[in-house]
């Protein structure tokens, strides 16, 4: 087995979750990618540790301990999501824009759309938490 | 390298099976990231993980292969189902899943292929793996875990506690913080 069917196969992988990352809007589906990504480096560890022939099987155990951390995370993550689900009734990246700078510049029909919505969650979750 | 390893064309019977399993897993995550409907997104998620637990069948990766198929398509999927669940995501096809930076993500993402597989085929043109049965069995790899990797494996296990505890405290609602 060349080692370069499996690398390239990890390297399109990776691309592909790098696009769902960037593209997805719902947070469930940038989650997916991200769980995309991590295969493809799994996939790099297993191909590495057949090459290499690692007598400690170092790049199958840590292909293990990469797919309980994933499994970790994603718990997390996802508990994270429904968290954010419960206070603000959506998923969508794109609306939770709390952390973001204010625009420097604002336009004037979607600043008068934006604020008073920030203004009413901001307090209402001071409050919950 | 003792023995001359064989041209990289034409592709031996295990990287033939190889490239199928990768192009099945390559298309399913394609479909993953451009699908409409995000349930049809979790089961190709499915096809995908599964012909990458193939992958690692054919690599010799048994046991690895099996805790993939175990924990990623047994348990993570499944997890991801239930998010898509309980956020009341929309079940039919929707228009809105995608953001609206599409083709600068896609632009990213085909630059970063570019780059890497250039740069992983440039450095391993020639690496030639002979794949020998029974290397990631069962047995060798729970006797590496249980040797010399034993220490990192105790720490991950306090991890997924932890991991356990903070989801726990995060989906409850009657432990918030301070009022």
């Amino acid at each position: 087995m060349h080692v370069v069917y499996p690398v390239v196969l990890a390297a399109l992988l990776f691309s592909i979750g790098v696009y769902g990352v960037l593209a997805r809007r719902n947070t469930i589906l940038v989650l997916m990618s991200v769980e995309l990504m991590l295969n493809a480096v799994n996939l790099n560890l297993v191909a590495f540790d057949v090459w290499l022939k690692d007598a400690l099987h170092g790049g199958q155990v840590l292909t293990l301990f990469v797919i309980v951390i994933a499994a970790a995370e994603l718990g997390v993550g996802l508990a994270i999501v429904l968290a954010v689900f419960r206070n603000r009734r959506t998923i969508e990246i794109d609306r939770l824009r709390d952390l973001a700078d204010p625009d420097p510049d604002p336009d004037p029909a979607a600043g008068s759309q934006d604020r008073p919505h920030d203004a009413e969650t901001i307090p209402a979750r001071g409050g919950a938490a | 390298m003792s023995f001359a390893p064989p041209g990289l064309w034409p592709p031996t019977g295990q990287e033939i099976v190889f490239l199928l399993l990768g192009v099945v897993a390559a298309g399913a995550a394609l479909l993953v990231v451009t699908t409409r409907q995000i349930v049809h997104a979790a089961l190709w998620l499915v096809v995908s993980f599964g012909a990458l637990a193939g992958c690692y069948l054919v690599l010799t990766a048994e046991f690895v292969a099996w805790v993939q198929v175990l924990i990623y398509v047994g348990a993570v999927v499944v997890l991801l189902l239930f998010g898509v669940m309980l956020t009341r995501a929309p079940i039919g096809p929707s228009t809105d899943l995608d953001s609206g930076n599409k083709t600068v993500a896609a632009v990213v993402a085909v630059a970063t292929a570019a780059v890497l597989v250039t740069t992983v085929i440039d450095g391993f043109r020639t690496a030639y793996a002979p794949l020998e049965p029974g290397e990631g069995a069962a047995k060798p790899l729970g006797a590496s875990i249980f040797r010399t990797w034993v220490l990192p494996f105790e720490a991950l296990s306090v991890l997924l506690l932890a991991a356990l505890i903070g989801a726990i405290v995060l989906s409850r609602t009657d432990i918030g913080g301070k009022d």
